[in-house]
């Protein structure tokens, strides 16, 4: 049987006055009822961009010419817009990480929430409200009565996120895309919103698609996590096997730069040296190789490909993957040479 | 929490830079009076860094823009040095503001788009006819990390947000500031970036010999650079002790809250339901009594009636409870 929704090499560029940006370079993956997958990455991987490709939220300088994206059995890519608006919001939601720029201000939330009813169900008037109430309570905004018929500007930025969940699940989705939902939020009410989405997912049974820059966010919440750096997937694999067992250097740099509360006062933090390569002009060999402490001559030159790892539904892209017989010797050969192939100053093996 | 009280206060003769007492900030709008701050105390060792914590809308960036007269607070003094903040006159503010600088949350907003690096970073020292500027400018772009002859003459949209921050951070140290305010300076960057910052900041403040205020949502991050932690809650102080003794037994329940809220990156640790829900009630009518009781898991009628005061519960720790966890636990 085939996944709900699955993602084939799918490429997304853009043309630029400076060139073709490679934000999308080829990713596959797929995500069945029930599950998560969390999307991690830096700021400029191309995981929102991917999130937009598989809606087709993408401007006119857009090509996505390469790759497929089938959701049951569906094509979505080079599907009319026509078409895609009857998928939106009645197959496939999303949410946004600034829910005070995805509301409309002028509008109400409660016609808001019911937007998607009015037009996928033709639901209206008194069925309509009665279903907005609903959404409201099951999304935790107490008084839902008196919330109907505010404004998102008079709401806080947790309440704002829930009115966005609950419009996104008004005519349950059997997808939801969640870009960044909790980035804007304090700790205490990411922590209520991750729970709210978890929750949810077991009663509804949908499948969620996590976009994090946070590692420590989709621990313990995620079935799959693909790790991303410059529009592809480096790393791909069951969460609890990609916390215990990671193998690509970039997974491992970006899992020891979290501030953790078990670290003393006054750790100093592993950081990522340099910063994401420009998409534009992609240099030979592995994007991450001149940030990377374990690259050797051969990152410069070749480009690796995702393979399975040690276990299966692991995949890396890496020759020289973290905790291995190849992956140690690299470290510990740069470690003793002070820099890596491309550079980078490596200290004494940690 | 809604603690009030002074006892955490220590003697002026131990080398505290900055001392606020019974802090007030009062918004009049339609409807009635927003209670920012309420009655909140503080202070800060020279070469310490305070870690401020609490939720969006408990006021601690408003405390943060009150130490710096931005605007005047309704009540309380703020002492800086020698110098009583409040009562200075304006022109006196301006020649005291230059040892106070601040770090903003979105560092791309913060700098002017429009002008080059160098005017950004300079502009401090331009306004005060400063002879060596052009020297120092280059100096403090360094420290942070940037070349300053390639830097100088770009401007803003040319970096990514971390980099932007750390050309911020340049700009404040241009001044020789006594003492930085940072306010959520890390919280709009990619973990990776922040981490970069956190520690720029820790090089920076050995190096410039700065006292901070560290001014943050999230306890994972505040821990890394801070000596003492505030946590703050509708204006008002709950907890306030040295960073080692507060991460290692919280005594507010809110401080507890928080702690629990960080996103363990480890999957084997399992998520446990949280004691405390809900949202900060709204400033404009606190609840009465401790202002945290109406989301707090282990409140009673005292915690109605009576605004719980700050008292010691370890060398230099206290809290304003009527029933602290820790208290609890080991009974």
């Amino acid at each position: 049987m085939s996944a709900m929704l699955e993602v084939t090499d799918l490429a997304t560029t853009f043309r630029t006055t400076r060139g073709l940006v490679r934000a999308v370079d080829g990713v596959t993956f797929e995500i069945d009822a029930g599950r998560t997958l969390a999307i991690v990455g830096e700021s400029g991987s191309g995981k929102s961009v991917l999130a937009r490709s598989l809606m087709n939220l993408l401007p006119a300088s857009a090509d996505t010419s390469r790759g497929t994206a089938v959701f049951k059995g569906t094509q979505l890519r080079g599907q009319s817009t026509a078409a895609l608006r009857r998928i939106w919001g009645d197959e496939i939601s999303m949410i946004f990480q600034d829910p005070m720029t995805s509301l409309n201000p002028v509008v109400k939330v409660g016609r808001q929430i019911t937007e998607s009813l009015r037009f996928h169900r033709g639901r209206r008037g008194a069925a309509a409200h009665e279903r907005a109430l609903e959404l409201m309570h099951d999304v935790g905004i107490p008084d839902p009565a008196s919330r109907l018929g505010v404004y998102p500007h008079q709401l806080s930025g947790g309440m704002r996120q829930r009115v966005a969940i609950a419009t996104a699940l008004a005519c349950e989705p059997s997808l939801l895309i969640a870009d960044e939902p909790t980035t804007a939020l304090d700790v205490t009410i990411q922590r209520q919103i991750l729970d709210l989405l978890q929750r949810l997912q077991a009663e509804h049974g949908m499948a969620i698609i996590l976009i994090t820059h946070d590692l420590g966010v989709a621990a313990g919440r995620t079935d799959e996590v693909a790790v991303m750096y410059a529009g592809r997937i480096v790393e791909k694999a069951a969460t609890p096997v990609l916390f215990s067992a990671m193998r690509h250097p970039y997974t491992e740099a970006l899992l020891a730069s979290i501030p953790r509360l078990e670290n003393p006062v006054h750790t100093r933090l592993e950081t990522i040296g340099g910063r994401p390569p420009d998409l534009i002009n992609p240099r030979r060999g592995c994007a991450f190789a001149p940030r990377c402490r374990y690259a050797q001559p051969r990152c410069l030159e070749e480009d690796p490909v995702l393979e399975t790892a040690t276990t299966a539904g692991h995949e890396v892209a890496c020759f020289y993957p973290v905790d291995t017989a190849a992956g140690r010797a690299a470290l510990s050969a740069n470690a003793a040479a002070g820099a890596s192939a491309a550079g980078a100053t490596v200290g004494a093996a940690v | 929490m809604a603690g009030s009280g002074t006892a955490h206060l220590r003697p002026a003769d131990e080398d505290v830079v900055l001392r606020v007492e019974d802090l007030v900030v009062e918004y009049h709008v339609p409807g009635g009076v927003v209670q920012a701050v309420s009655g909140l105390s503080f202070d800060v060792r020279r070469g310490e860094t305070l870690g401020l914590v609490g939720e969006s809308g408990c006021g601690k960036s408003t405390t943060g823009r009150a130490v710096m007269m931005l605007p005047r607070p309704s009540g309380g003094s703020v002492r800086f040095g020698d110098r009583e903040m409040t009562t200075l006159s304006p022109n006196q503010l301006r020649a005291t503001r230059p040892k106070l600088q601040m770090i903003f949350q979105d560092p791309i907003s913060s700098l002017n788009p429009r002008r080059t690096i160098d005017k950004i970073v300079g502009e401090g020292l331009s306004i005060w006819k400063r002879s060596d500027a052009r020297a120092r400018v280059a100096e403090v772009i360094s420290a942070v990390g940037l070349d300053p002859d390639v830097v100088s003459t770009r401007r803003p949209h040319q970096f990514s947000g971390g980099q932007c921050q750390r050309i911020s951070i340049a700009r404040v140290l241009a001044m020789e500031p006594e003492i930085v305010i940072c306010d959520e300076p890390v919280s709009a960057l990619d973990v990776s970036v922040q981490a970069q910052i956190l520690n720029l900041l820790e090089e920076m403040k050995a190096r410039y010999q700065l006292t901070l205020i560290f001014i943050a949502h999230d306890l994972a991050v505040v821990k890394n650079v801070s000596d003492r932690i505030a946590v703050m809650y509708l204006g008002k102080l709950c907890e306030i002790g040295p960073s080692g003794a507060v991460y290692e037994k919280p005594w507010h329940p809110y401080t507890e809250a928080l702690l629990e809220a960080v996103p363990v990156p480890d999957p084997t640790v399992a998520i446990e339901p949280m004691a405390v829900g809900g949202e900060l009630p709204s400033p404009l009518s606190p609840p009465s009594g401790c202002r945290f009781r109406t989301r707090c898991p282990l409140a009673r009628e005292r915690c109605a009636e009576e605004e719980p005061q700050m008292r010691e519960v370890g060398p230099g720790h206290h809290v304003a409870c009527h029933f602290p966890q820790a208290e609890n636990r080991s009974a």
